[in-house]
Order: C-alpha cells, then structure tokens, then sequence
C-alpha cells in the first residue's frame, strides 16, 4: 500500500507525460502482456508440451536413451508388448489396489483429525503441528525409516510383541508378498496425512458458526450436526482432496523404489515404478513412453469419472 | 471471496460448539486420550530416528525391545554425524540441494508471477485460452512426462564453462539447470498467484496508470508488493517438492558435484549399511526442515490450506 500512496501526490506533475502516453492504449497492453507471459510460455512449451507430445510419439517408436539411431516408427509394437507383459498387468493392479486403499483411509483420517484439532482450546495448535511433522519429513528419509523399522527383528515388531506380551509372531513386512503392500500404505497414509488434515481444517473453517448454532437449538446431536452441516459444507474441499490424493496416489513411486524395488513376486510394482525401470534402467525410452501414455490415460479417466460423480447437482 | 484472505484471515479455526450436556465431561477426556494417542503415533518414528542416530549399531539392536528405543541412553556420541561427514561429501550435497530448491523457488516466483500477472490484469486477446491451458495442465502427473523429458534433456544442447572456454555440448545429464529449469514454470504457482492478483482492486492499476507508470512498473511496484501472502505461498508449495525431489535427481545426476542431499542417502547402502549413520544422515537433512516449518509455522499452514480453497 504505501508505495501507491507516496505516488499519488506525484500525479500533478507528470498529467503531460501521461497523457502523451494515452494514444498507445491497448497496443501498449498488448505488448506488455506478451512480454510478461513469454518466459513461462517457453518454460512450459519446452518442458511441458513437448514432453506430452514427445510421449504420445515415441510410444511409436523403438527410441533409446542412449543410441547413435534415431527413433523409428514401430505402429503399435509396444502397446502389444505391454498388453500381453504380465509384470505390467500386475502393476496397473497394484497401483489401482494402492489408490482404493489409500484414498478413502487418507481422506478419512484426516477429516477424523481435522475434526478433533478444530478448536480454541488452547494446545490445538500443539497437536496439529505434530500430526504435520512426517509431511515435512522427506518420503525419502520416511521410506528409510520404515524400511528399518519394518526389518523382522525390527522396531515394529518389537512393539506389536511388547504390547500382546509375546503372541504376536514377527512378520517379514516387507518380504511377505501380502505384506509389502499393506506395509507402504500405512506408511504412506502416515506421512500424507497431515497434509490432507490441513487442507479439510481450511474446509472447516468456510462453514460458518451460526449453522452449528442453529442446529444445536433445534437439538442436533454430535453425529447429526457433522452429518446435516459439516458433511455438506465440505463439497468442494471434498471434491479438491479426492482428486488430488488420487493423482498423488496413482504416481506412487518413491516408496517401492527404496524399500521394495517392486517385489516380493512383484506384489509391489507399480506403473511408474515399471515406466522408470524400462526408461531409466533398461534405456528403452519407446516403451517407457507406451506405459507413461497408458498412465496418463488412466489418470485422467479416473479424474474425469471421480469430476463427473462430484459435481454440483441441481 | 478469495483463497488467500480466508487463510489468512482465519488462522485459528472456529470450533464447532462444545456440548452442554452432562456427557461432555466425558467426551473432553476421550478426546484429549485420542489426540495423545495420535501424538505418540505419528512422532515415535521421527524420535527414535532422531535417537538412533546418537547411537552405534549395536546399541539401537540392543534397545529395539524397550523404551530405550526413545531415549537417548547408553553409548550416546555424536560418532555417526561425523562418519556421515568422512563418508560423503554431506557439505556438497547440501549445497546443492540448497542452490538448485533456492533457485527453483526464486526465480519460479518472478516467472509465475509475471505471467499471472498478464493474465489477471492486462486485457489481451486469447488471454482466456492460454488460462484455460494452463489450468488443464494441473492435471498432468510429472510422472507421467518424466520418462519422455529425459529423452528430451539428454538431446538438448548445453554450453559447458571449461576453464575460461565455453564448449559446447549434448545433453543437460549432470548439470544444475537440469535440476531447476525444467521446474521453473509451474501451473499451479500461476494459478495461486492469478487469484490473488484478481482479488487486488484494479483501481490501484488506473491509478498508477494515471500517473504515467508502465505495466512492469506496476507489477513491481504496487502489485507485488501488495502480495506478500501469495509470495509465502508460492515459495513454501515449491520449495517442498524441490528440496524433496527424488525421481528426477536420481535419473539425471551420476557425478558428486551436482547431487543433491535426497540421492545421497544411497552411498550408506553400498557396502556394509550402518543403520546409525542412514539416521544421522536423515536427521541432518530433516532437522533443517522441520526447523524451518516449526519457524514459519503459520505460513506453512495457510499456503496448503489455500492451495486447497478455491475462491
């Protein structure tokens, strides 16, 4: 504010330059715009648009990382390749087995938690922050982490036979093929959740206090008051978590990457984790690109049927 | 309403009334167990890494079982930290990490700001459209476009400083720029900063106008300076990705001098893996961070909780 107002006395004396200035209008706008809006246009064309076209055509292709030939047309090769990949099949299944799972227990936790921080009461504050901590805690050092305290001699187990005084057998969390994948939602629920939380408080706090008033005069109980006001006036937060936790959920890939590397019996692979494999580490950029294609596809079929299954009725 | 003046406005949530009934004794005591409850799960991993790492291996084996676990007893030294220095260019990798998130973040502040800018007050043909991309793009996964882009980056030219001379040379593997550029524009710092510039009256823009300022004037003059809370946004919801960036650095950096922290946590798992040093090393590059959430507390929660409001 103060910069406009030590201007505003200055006005008198330039009224010549600016209405000199004036006859240039639009054009002058015009051009200011384009050189505004220049940088982040080429930023974007040059590392957003080319790479989305570059994926739809080198799926086309038997491109390489690394190679003295350029790419050729191979039609529809690796999708074939990629359909009949039962490596493959099993990660489409186990991304969508990690997203059903999360999704709803991320989301709902976290309501559970925002609900129980929103208060006054002082020392609230305390308890959010702490719920926060893992969100600023890299998924790199959180996947480490766990990895040792998932070991079978290892922290967690250690625990769960303190607590049931010795009846509970250790697990192998990790190389238990029904185990690795409960054991990287947990952990990944853990560490995102905070975050969620974050985003329903903000929520919370648009649902004004007059509603909670009035339904308490007409005698709403606890469970009806969060059924008839808070649950409704949560439509757009809702729909804002829902679809990016699942974005988020689907690319799942730094966890299995440091704790799994996909298996046990590919039990933990995942599409990303299978597109930077075959793109990274076996160089073949084609093929990679097929999978990111069908990834995108699979993302953005899923935003589309979740937008079309939230919207504002009426 | 806009996103940000809600957030910011409203830093303590207004709480549902309390219950008057007899029950309500009741009630605040569960409540109170439940909350302590989830303090202890969601702290006891980040205390016992940060307890770990105090101690030699066999001391964290030999304590596993126990409350010792969370308390730093025993053989206490701060022997794995300066392992974690003997062992990997730690000074290195911070500064890496600390040059490629801080230029990220800046100059991701100035491109984004600038082009919100255009869009939010100037008034120019296709203006919509170029909007209307920008949001669609919001829905892309980087994920999905990694692969493709390193494709892309391996193919594009660099000029490489070697000595006084400048060679020049394919492909932006190992490089800094490799590691900031590409994340420079971003569609969702545009968008915060678009509906924070819409919610500033466009009186003060004719006014300045009046008084002969140019465009770029009044973008630096009276709107940035109005948009603090914007800026605090746009800088905490990017630098977090960056400093955490994992997938990319680790495709795209083989040699030491670009390597920023998150990939050298790899060097403690060739060899002999000493679980002590893996949380000495993780506790060093965590503490910076927290340390810098428990400081800006507020703006940490107010930029997530208005990246998620819309207005």
């Amino acid at each position: 504010m103060a910069t406009t107002q030590q201007r505003m006395p200055a006005s008198s004396s330039v009224d010549r330059a600016t209405s000199a200035r004036r006859p240039l209008g639009r054009r002058g706008d015009a051009r200011a715009a384009a050189l505004m809006i220049t940088p982040a246009l080429a930023l974007f064309i040059l590392f957003l648009l080319v790479p989305i076209v570059l994926a739809f055509a080198l799926a086309f292709t038997n491109a390489r990382l690394i190679s003295p030939n350029p790419p050729e047309f191979i039609g529809f090769d690796n999708f074939s390749l990629l359909l009949t990949d039962p490596v493959f099949w099993a990660s489409v299944r186990n991304t969508f087995y990690f997203a059903v799972v999360v999704v709803p227990v991320q989301a709902g936790l976290a309501l559970f938690l925002a609900v129980l921080v929103n208060t006054k009461v002082k020392g609230a504050q305390f308890f959010r922050t702490v719920y926060f901590l893992p969100v600023v805690t890299s998924m790199v050092v959180v996947s480490l982490l766990w990895r040792f305290m998932y070991e079978p001699d290892g922290l967690i187990n250690r625990l769960l036979q303190a607590i049931t005084f010795d009846r509970f057998t250790p697990i192998d969390w990790l190389n238990e093929p029904a185990w690795a994948m409960p054991a990287i939602m947990f952990i990944s629920v853990w560490q995102g959740v905070g975050f969620t939380m974050i985003i329903w408080l903000a929520g919370l706090q648009t649902i004004p206090v007059e509603l909670y008033e009035a339904s308490e005069l007409d005698g709403a109980g606890r469970w009806q008051q969060f059924r008839f006001v808070t649950w409704p006036g949560l439509t757009q937060t809702r729909t804002f978590i829902l679809v990016t936790i699942t974005i988020a959920a689907f690319s799942l890939f730094t966890q299995i990457n440091l704790m799994t590397q996909g298996g046990p019996l590919d039990s933990t692979t995942t599409v990303v984790f299978q597109a930077v494999r075959s793109g990274y580490q076996q160089l073949q950029t084609g093929y990679a690109s097929a999978i990111s294609l069908v990834f995108f596809v699979m993302v953005l079929t899923v935003s589309l049927i979740q937008r079309y299954l939230t919207r504002e009725k009426g | 309403m806009s996103t940000m003046s809600i957030t910011t406005s409203s830093t303590r949530p207004e709480g549902a009334p309390r219950g008057k009934r007899a029950g309500s004794r009741r009630r605040a005591l569960t409540v109170t167990v439940l909350r302590c409850v989830l303090v202890v799960f969601f702290a006891f991993p980040i205390l016992f890494m940060l307890v770990s790492s105090l101690k030699p291996d066999l001391q964290i084996f030999a304590d596993l079982g126990s409350w010792r676990a969370f308390v730093p007893v025993g053989d206490v030294s701060l022997d794995n930290y300066a392992d974690v220095f003997d062992r990997v260019p730690f000074t290195r990798f911070l500064l890496n990490s600390v040059v490629i998130s801080g230029l990220t973040v800046a100059l991701g502040i100035v491109v984004n700001s600038l082009a919100a800018f255009a869009l939010a007050r100037l008034r120019w043909r296709g203006r919509g459209l170029v909007l209307g991309l920008v949001l669609a793009t919001l829905i892309v996964p980087f994920e999905t476009l990694a692969l493709p882009l390193l494709w892309w980056v391996n193919k594009l030219p660099s000029l490489e400083v070697d000595g006084f001379s400048l060679a020049y040379k394919q492909g932006w593997l190992d490089t800094y720029q490799v590691q900031i550029i590409p994340f420079i524009a971003n569609a969702f710092a545009l968008y915060l900063f678009y509906q924070y510039f819409d919610s500033i009256p466009r009186e003060l823009d004719e006014a300045a106008r009046m008084d002969g300022a140019g465009w770029f004037t009044i973008y630096r003059k009276v709107v940035m300076p109005l948009s603090g809370p914007a800026i605090a946004t746009v800088a905490i919801l990017t630098f977090l990705p960056a400093w955490n960036s994992y997938l990319w650095p680790r495709m795209v950096v083989q040699s030491e001098e670009q390597r920023p922290v998150m990939i050298g946590l790899q060097y403690f798992f060739q060899l002999n893996t000493s679980w002590g040093q893996v949380m000495a090393y993780s506790s060093l590059i965590t503490i910076p961070v927290i340390a810098l959430f428990l400081a800006f507390q507020r703006s940490f929660i107010n930029s997530i909780a208005s990246s998620g409001v819309k207005g």
